[in-house]
Parts: C-alpha cells; structure tokens; sequence
C-alpha cells in the first residue's frame, strides 16, 4: 500500500478544526441568543432564558450536563486528533507493521469504570430535578386551569374562577415570597398534542383518555410564545400558545372581563342573528346566545385576545374577515369550514364578533 | 456470478447472452452475494427518493410562511422520509452488507436458506413499493388518503378511521407488517449460517467483528421488529374490524401504541447503527495496520447494548406524563447504555493508537463517524436526561441529535464500507479522488446543517411543523441548515457518480487491494459463484495475516 | 489465490455445528414469542378497563377438554417423532395423524366458544375491550395452530406416500418443535385469559 500525500494528512487535521470551528460559530450564534432579555416580551422562546422555577431548574441542570458532555468532548477529540496527527502513515513507517498490540486489561478497565461513575452522577443529579419538578405540591394559592388540546387550538376553563377561553392564557405573575403558581390539567379532545412555553416550563403531554398535569409560576410579567410539540394533524404547525403573564391587578380585572355575559350591542344584532341562525353554532359558544358549541374556541369574549386561529393570524378586522371567508387562506387544513356567507352576511356577522370584548 | 468466472467456466462471452436471461438470473437468484448487491442496490435507490424528499422539507423550511408545499403534502413528505430512510434504506442497506459478506467471512458457500434469503428480500422490496404506491393508490375523498402523513411513528389515535380517513395509513401499516417479516427471515438467516455454517477452525471467538454484530442485531432484530408488528396487526384490528386497541373514546389508550412502537423503535435504532460499528470494526484495523484493540470487550459490549436497549424504549416518551419514578428509571438504563455504546469509541482509538494509519476515503469516514458519533453520543446523553429532554424533545434539537447518528454515522460507516468492500463486489477500485471529495464535501455540509440544527431546537422550534414564525431567532439558522442539506445532496451524487464510473473505468482491484486479514479478501474480486474452492481452515482471528506473517502468526497470541 | 488453507497448530478432530433447521426454527420461535408478548400485555393491560359489554367473568367458560386435547397433542408427536428416529414408520403415522386429530379438535372447540360468544352473548371483537384482545390473542393462536395443522397434513400425506423415513426424522423433529411451541403458547393464553384475567 502506498503512503499518502502530506497535502492529506493536514487535510484531516484542517478538516477537524473545520468541523470544530462550524460548532464554534454555532455555540457563538447560540451565545448571542441566549443573553436574557431586559424586555420580558422576549419574542425568542429560548430555553436557556427561563423565566419560571420549572425552567430555571432544567435551565441549571442543562449547564451542568453540558459542563459534564463538553469536557467528554474536548478529552475524546484532542485524543483522535492526537491520534491521527501523531499516528498517520509516514514515508519513514511506510510497508513496515507496527506492533501488533491486542488489548489492554487495565487500559479497559478504566475507560468503562470512569464513563460508570459519571453516568451514575448524572442519573442521581437528573433524578432530583425530575422529582423537584413533577412531583411539586400544588400550593393553596395557586391558579387552577383545565388546558384542553383541539386540533389545531387550545382550550382553557378556569373551574374555580368560572371563566371558559381559547388559544391566549392568562395567569398571574408570581411572586416568590408569595407564590401564585398556576397548575395545569391537560386533556385532549381527540389526538396527542403537547403544550411547550420554553421559557416557562418543560413540555407535558395532551393525551386523550389520559389526565397530565404541569405548573408554572412566572417570575416577570410579559407574553410567553410557544407551540404545540406533538404532531397532531395537518395544521399542528400554527397551533401556536401565547401566555400572557399579567402583574395580580391586571390579572384580577382580566378575570373580570371574562367572566362577563357577552356583550349586547343592539347596533350588531344583525350580526348576531347570522350567528345564532347558520352553522356557526354547532362549533362556537358565545354566553347568552344560543351557541353552545365546543368544538371550536368559545367566542364570547374574542375581541380580547390578540390573536385568531391559535395565533396563526392577528386579531383584525381584515384577518377575522378572511378567516369566516376562507380558511384555508390562513390556515390550510384547520377544521374551520369556509361559512360561504354572503357579503353582507359576512360584513354584519364580523360586525358583530367585533362587539365581543 | 462473476463475468470473469463465467467466461473462463463456460467459455462463451457474456455480453452475448440476451438481457432476458441476465435479468431472469438476478430476479431468481438464491445467492447470497447477488442478494446482497440488490439489497444495496434497493437502498441506493430509495436513498435517493427519501434524500430529494430531505431536500423538498429543507426548501420549504428554508424561509418562514414559505410555500413551497402545502401542509398536506409537507406532512406526507416528512413521513415518508422518515419510514423511507429507516425502513427502506437503513434496513436493506445493513442486511445487504451481511447477506454479502457473513457467509464469506465465516468460510461458508452460501447463507443458511438460501430461498429464505430470496424471500425475505422480495418481501422487504414489496414493502417498500408498496409503501411509494400510497402517492398513487391512496387517494379518496377530498385527496384523503395519498401517502401517509401521520409521522413515521404513526401515533394513535392520529391513525385511527377517525383522524386518518381514505387508506393512507393503511399503506404505511402493511408495507413495513410485509418489510418487517422480511426483516425476520433474514435475521432467521443470519443467525442459522452464523451458528452453523462455519469453517472448520472458526470457533465463535475467532469469528470477524463483522461477523459476531450482525449475529447480536439479528437476535435484536427477532425480537425487536416484532413488537412493531404485532402493534400494526392491533392497528388493522382497530381500522378495519371495529376493534379497541388505540381507540380512547372505548376506554382504549393512546400511551399503549406508544410503549409497543418505542420498544420496537428504541432497539431499531442499535440494529442500525450496530452494523455500522462492524464495518469500523473491519476498516479501522486494517487502516491502522494493527489488530482491533479489545476484541471480547467489544464483543461483550455489542451483546450488553443489545440487552439494555431493550429497557430504555421509554426515552422517547419522557414528555407524556410518567411518574418521577418511571422516569429516573428510564433515565438510568439510558445512561448505562451510554457506557458499553461510549467505550467501544475508545476501543477504535485504542486500535489506531500506535498503528500506522493510512488516511485513504474508508478510513477518513470512519474518522469523520468517530467525530460524529461522539456528539451524536453526547447529545443524547442530553436527551436521556429526563428533566432536559423536557425541553429538547419534540423540537429540532432531537432532529438534529438523530440525524447525527444517522447521517453522521451509520450513512458514514456504510460510506466507509463501500469504500471497502466495492473492489471485492465489483473487482475494481473507487477513485480515491472522487471519494476525498465526496468525503469533504458531505462532512462540510453536515455540520452546517445539523450543528446549526440544534440551535432552533433550544430557541422553542417545535419539529414537524410545515412552517415557522418568523422573528423567534429561527429565520437564518434555517436557511443555512437548509443549504448545508443541498450541498449533502450534492456529495452523494459525486457518490453515485463515483460508484457508475469506476465500475467501468477503476483500476482493477485484485484479491487483496487493502492487505487486509479477513477471509473474504483471499478470493478473487468478484468472488466465484462457490465463494472457496476448498473450504479453508482457520486458527485465529486473522487468518490472512498468519499466512502473511507464518513468523509471526495470530494462532501464536490466542 | 482462490483457496486458503492455514497451517494448524492444532486440528480440530470433529468440528460439529448445530442443525441449521433448529436454530433457525429457535429463532422463529423467539420472534413469535416477541408477538405473542406484546398482544399478552395488551390483554392483560386491558383487563377491567372495558366500558361497557360483557366481562370475561360473566361469558367465559375454561375450555379443559379441550386444551387437555392440545397438551396431549405435543406428547403424541414427541412419541411420533421418536419412533420415526427408530424408522417405525407406521407407528410413527398413526401417532402422528393422532396429532392432528387431537389438534383439530382444540381448533373445533375454538369454533364451537366463538360462536357460542358471539350468537350468545354477543361478544364481538369490536363490542369492547375486552373482546378486542380477547378475539386478537385467541385468534392469533388458533391461527398458529392452523398454519400448524396445514404443515402436519402434509407431512402426513408425504408420509402415506411413503416418503417420510429415518433420514427426515431431523426435519420431523424441527416442525414438532413448532408443534410444542404452539402448544406452550396456549398455556401462556390459557393461564392469562381464562385464569388471571377474570
């Protein structure tokens, strides 16, 4: 066999630091992301910026993780880089065998005995966070929530405070001297789903026939973006999850509002007669009206989210218009059917959602 | 059978005979070295298909609310790269590898049952075309039905009549029931000729590495693939004859399908990348002209990975709501498979260490898998615990994390193996220039494709979404991992270019073109139809370096 | 060089490697056993988690003529077998068409539940959970038997023709050990359905 050129042999040694500079670029890009934000609307939900004990405590078991995987890669690639710079076929070596060596007991011994007791720290280390995190104790003041997952939008019923919404949580700030924490039951109504806010937790499971159950509790007040982590269907990429975390006042009148009868504006009684008479109905509930569908998100409130279609459109005039017209526009194979109303129909019926604050 | 052997055993010239009776030979064929070249063949083929289904996910994520697809086909097409790659090329390619090379290695004719062998491949090529038929047979109503989009883990009750109208899932339950029984009698195979077929001399210790893998991932594949089987055969019930198995709204369970297609899933993923450990084990001392460093422990390690991969399924459903107890549980197994899997890297480095190390394209890709590997090994350690799977699982760092050993092993180590063994199929070289390039440039475009992949993964991107929003920090990472996919695409074509020109223009190979050991490589390249003309007697691991070496031989140290 | 032969430092006097039949029906064994597991844990995960329908307490009745028709199956053809080994040709025939009879009688008593369960309980496999798994294991089992029955009538009928002797008692031996796999399994069914499922 005939030796290789020099040209080659730098060629892996560049080609490593190639691969190596590649993740270096990327650790940097991931740096630059990672500085937490003084705005607590950060639009990045980026894990490694908690802003909830849940979060915080992956957030700190993950550094140590990586602390730990980090030095195993920096040992175990100096040592092949080592390997092969040092060990590369040479003219001088060239055709001669080297020594033939079989193994080395006390070499093997080492090398699983270490890698054993490292793994052993990480499980024992991880099985603390897994307990602190899961098996937390719902304090007596915390905020209750019942999170049920639809394709392709979220429902959320408050049973203590009687409030029924969709698709924008609402939960208080929590202070850490006073905790407030809000504890989430997660139901499905028909496939799996899974409800992931980085910031503020790790993701749990909507499983139907199943009951799992998360908690938060927010430090900083600020809307939280995430979205549905279990592929659920065709439109399981914009059924997005928006927690607004609002200070105890904004809170307390939030709750207020929703526990409001819906709003009865005579000027959109045209509209509201579209409603109650076509099949908007069979899907939608709106308080007071004879809509008590639950299929779809319960609109009595709509005007006060920022958003529609679990996030995949803003709440606007033109949006929401689009939205009854042609779904599929927005969000091709939601469950939302095209109402096929006429102009005027569709003009009074928007008319009319819009009265819903 | 070889051009060569038939011209000099028949004295007529082949290129004569009529393409009828070439084809009718390679269709009917029972040899296991033919069987061998069609499986791989086969998994070219649907490499190539599951490959432009990558490219058509990464110009659709490359911007965000891009359309390019719809989510409709979005959705089929990464299921279909998902089942495609690991079903149709992962399975294939590494059974192609065994079919051809065990019986060879081990001084035997042929493999156990031969017709078995035939079988099972047209099984698992059946399952395969009957899978791609889905684009065409599927349809129903409103375009309900088509390929199947429900994930390549198809989790219930997503595929139930329900949520899965027309036969699109159907398609995806009985093209992998039909593969998956191919799969077994091939296994069925591997493990009979292993244990009874070889030469005289060949005691199991002294089998090739090669040898010994493919023997522990076919028990794994016994009892592994068939969990997958038997759920889809609960899924049938449930589709087609009313039954419960996955039906929640009959008091059914969601979970169950999970835990039967993980305890498949899990130990699947080992019976792919085991393979590719074997070629390594073949490549990395020959290259580093020294034996393998270790050789019981590796064969103890591949057994203990075998047994407890049978035990960690359940890392992949950290997020569903286990209790803290269930969790830790499965976070221990899954840290201790880390050591029997992480020690054999020191092993390959404990093989190149004091050798002398020829940096020819097979062993650049086993470097390049030993790089990756790590990683891929380290992330998931990352995964495997529970509390920080939380965040990653379900995101684009777990894509990243698998794609690292599957890209970034096992299609490395499958490289390096047809590097390898190419002269000894075809009787000519690869060319070592179009293969460094070939080698640079994949490496180049996968690591900025999947290092940059991992970081949308903790920036909150969800996977298998269709689009994205924008301004989440997602929008130029994304663009970037989907042009570190295109030049991926572009290596593999030098690839095949490499593997469609040196078959007619490479240098001729010889018997023994790497001065390597093992038995294979004291035939002629292509083999003879009989493999040996006299069964050979062996008395250590490297039969061919005591015969290069009779002052020095192996038989002396074992 | 086309052939090797490596100089010995020690000659292996006999070099005895198993029958690759047996192996290779051991390892379909193995994988039928992986089967059969998955669909006992589904059984036995469902057990009490049915909403509606008949229980297994109320319609299940435990069919012990029947299964003792099927363990004695696996005595009369480990018999056959022997005898075959010993080239007793004929006797082997009749224990082995015993065989057959006795299995096709479990089948048949398979027949005469399921029908009973069905016109007279009502008990389908789509009613509930219970008859969802209780249909699949059982019915995944008697399919086995079947394929088991096919296999033996050839053979017998091989054997009627007089092609059966002392040379084939190694693939005799193999298909009865598909014959005592089948039979183990029901033991496993029997136990978890009739026994620890009510």
């Amino acid at each position: 066999m005939h030796r290789t050129t020099q040209k080659t042999d730098w060629g892996v040694v560049v080609g490593r630091a190639a691969g190596i500079l590649v993740l270096l670029v990327g650790v940097l890009l991931a740096a630059g992301m990672c500085t937490a934000s003084p705005r607590s609307d950060n639009p990045v939900p980026n894990i490694f910026d908690p802003r909830s004990t849940p979060a915080e405590s992956i957030r700190d078991h993950s550094y140590f993780v990586l602390a730990i995987t980090g030095l195993i890669f920096l040992v175990v690639v100096t040592l092949l880089v080592y390997v092969v710079v040092k060990f590369r076929d040479k003219p001088l070596t060239a055709g001669r065998e080297p020594a033939q060596v079989y193994g080395s007991t006390q070499i093997e011994l080492a090398w699983t005995i270490i890698p054993v007791l490292i793994v052993f720290v990480l499980f024992l280390a991880t099985a603390r966070v897994i307990h602190g995190i899961e098996d937390a104790r719902k304090p007596a003041t915390a905020v209750e929530v019942t999170a049920i997952g639809h394709q392709f939008w979220w429902e959320y019923r408050y049973p203590a405070l009687g409030v029924v919404t969709a698709n924008e949580l609402h939960v208080p700030v929590s202070d850490p001297a006073h905790p407030t924490p809000t504890f989430l039951k997660l139901l499905s109504a028909d496939t799996d789903h899974s409800f992931w806010v980085p910031q503020l937790a790790g993701k749990t499971d909507l499983i139907p026939n199943r009951v799992n159950h998360t908690w938060i509790d927010p430090h900083q007040t600020g809307v939280y973006l995430g979205q549905c982590a279990q592929y659920c269907g065709t439109q399981h990429g914009k059924m997005l999850l928006r927690v607004s975390v609002d200070s105890p006042e904004k809170f307390a009148a939030w709750v207020q509002a929703q526990k409001q009868p819906a709003n009865h504006d005579d000027k959109a009684s045209a509209g509201r007669r579209v409603f109650e008479t076509t099949a908007c109905i069979n899907c939608h509930a709106v308080g007071g009206t004879n809509g008590t569908g639950r299929f779809g998100p319960d609109l009595t409130h709509l005007m006060s989210r920022d958003t529609i279609a679990a996030g995949a459109a803003l709440n606007t005039h033109e949006n929401l218009r689009l939205w009854i017209q042609d779904p599929d526009a927005i969000k091709p194979g939601s469950l939302m059917p095209a109402m096929k109303l006429s102009d005027a129909d569709l003009d009074a019926l928007v008319r009319y959602l819009e009265t819903l604050r | 059978m070889s051009s060569d052997a038939m011209a000099i055993h028949q004295g007529t010239d082949v290129d004569s005979r009529p393409w009828v009776e070439t084809l009718h030979g390679w269709v009917t064929t029972v040899d296991h070295k033919r069987l061998g070249i069609l499986y791989i063949l086969y998994a070219l083929l649907f490499l190539a298909v599951a490959g432009s289904e990558a490219m058509i996910i990464r110009i659709q994520l490359m911007y965000p609310h891009n359309s390019f697809v719809s989510p409709q086909v979005f959705n089929r097409i990464f299921t279909m790269h998902g089942t495609t790659m690991v079903f149709f090329v992962g399975i294939p390619v590494l059974f192609g590898l065994a079919n051809y090379l065990v019986p060879l290695m081990i001084g035997a004719r042929d493999m156990a049952f031969p017709r078995l062998n035939a079988f099972s491949f047209w099984l698992t090529a059946l399952g395969g075309f009957l899978l791609y038929f889905s684009f065409l047979g599927g349809s129903g109503l409103y375009g309900a039905g088509s390929a199947p989009d429900v994930g390549w883990w198809a989790y219930a009750p997503l595929t139930s009549r329900a949520f899965s109208p027309g036969h699109s899932s159907d398609y995806w339950t009985i093209s992998l029931l039909v593969a998956g029984f191919g799969s077994i009698g091939t296994a069925i195979n591997i493990i009979a000729t292993i244990l009874c077929m070889r030469c005289p001399g060949m005691k199991l210790s002294r089998m090739p590495l090669l040898a010994w893998l493919n023997l522990v991932v076919s028990g794994m594949v016994l009892i592994a693939i068939t969990p997958l089987s038997a759920a889809q055969i609960m899924l049938c019930v449930d589709r087609y004859l009313g039954g419960h198995f996955f039906d929640t709204q009959a008091g059914g369970s969601a979970t169950l399908w999970m835990h039967f297609f993980w305890i498949f899933g899990h130990p699947e993923v080992y019976i792919l990348i085991i393979p590719a450990f074997a070629v390594l084990s073949e490549v990395i001392p020959v290259f580093s002209r020294k034996p393998m460093f270790g050789y019981p422990v590796m064969v103890g390690a591949t057994i203990t990975i075998g047994f407890i991969s049978m035990s960690v399924w359940a890392h992949h459903m950290f997020s569903m709501g286990m209790s803290s107890y269930g969790n830790a549980f499965f976070v221990l197994t899954t840290m201790a498979i880390a050591v029997p899997t992480g020690i054999k890297i020191f092993n390959w480095l404990g093989t190149m260490w004091g050798g002398r190390i020829i940096l020819k394209t097979p062993m650049l890709f086993c470097i390049g898998f030993l790089f990756n590997f790590l990683i891929a090994g380290l992330t998931g350690i990352m995964l495997g615990s529970a509390a920080f799977n939380w965040q990653l699982t379900g995101s684009y760092f777990v894509v990243a994390h698998f794609h690292y050993t599957l890209s970034g092993s096992f299609l490395f180590g499958i490289f390096a193996a047809f590097y390898y063994w190419y002269p000894k199929i075809t009787g000519r070289m690869l060319s070592e220039r179009l293969g460094k390039l070939h080698f640079w440039l994949f490496l180049i475009g996968f690591h900025l494709c999947f290092d940059l992949m991992h970081i949308p993964g903790f920036l909150g991107m969800a996977r298998r979404i269709y689009t994205y929003e924008p301004g989440r920090g997602w929008d130029t990472l994304n663009l970037l991992v989907s042009i570190g996919a295109f030049i991926q695409g572009i290596a593999t074509l030098i690839f095949v270019a490499n593997l469609i020109i040196s078959y007619f223009k490479g240098a001729k190979a010889g018997n023994d073109p790497w001065d390597a050991w093992t038995l294979e490589w004291s035939v002629s390249s292509p083999p003879p139809a009989y493999n040996f003309a006299v069964i050979p007697t062996v008395a250590s691991r490297r039969p061919l370096w005591d015969l290069k070496h009779p002052e020095d031989p192996d038989s002396r140290y074992e | 060089m086309s052939a090797i032969s490596t100089p010995l430092t020690e000659t292996p006097a006999t070099w005895n490697l198993p029958y690759k039949g047996k192996v290779g029906m051991a390892s379909l064994i193995i994988a039928e056993s992986a089967i059969f597991t998955i669909f006992v844990v589904a059984y036995l995960y469902y057990t009490g988690k049915s909403l509606t329908g008949p229980t297994p307490r109320e319609v299940l009745e435990t069919p012990i003529f029947f299964t003792v028709c099927l363990l004695s199956s696996s005595l009369t053809i480990h018999l056959a077998s022997k005898l075959l080994e010993r080239g007793k040709r004929g006797a082997f025939l009749a224990l082995w068409f015993l065989t057959i009879v006795l299995g096709a009688l479990f089948m048949y008593g398979t027949a005469r539940e399921w029908h009973r369960l069905i016109y007279e309980h009502g008990l389908t496999i789509s009613t509930n959970l219970f008859g969802t798994t209780y249909y699949s294991l059982v019915g995944l089992h008697a399919t086995h038997v079947t394929v088991g029955l096919l296999m033996l009538t050839i053979v017998l009928l091989f054997g009627v023709a007089g092609r059966v002797g002392r040379e084939q008692s190694a693939r005799i031996d193999v298909l009865s050990m598909y014959w005592h796999f089948v039979d183990a399994v029901w033991v496993v069914v029997f136990t978890v359905v009739y026994v620890l499922g009510r």
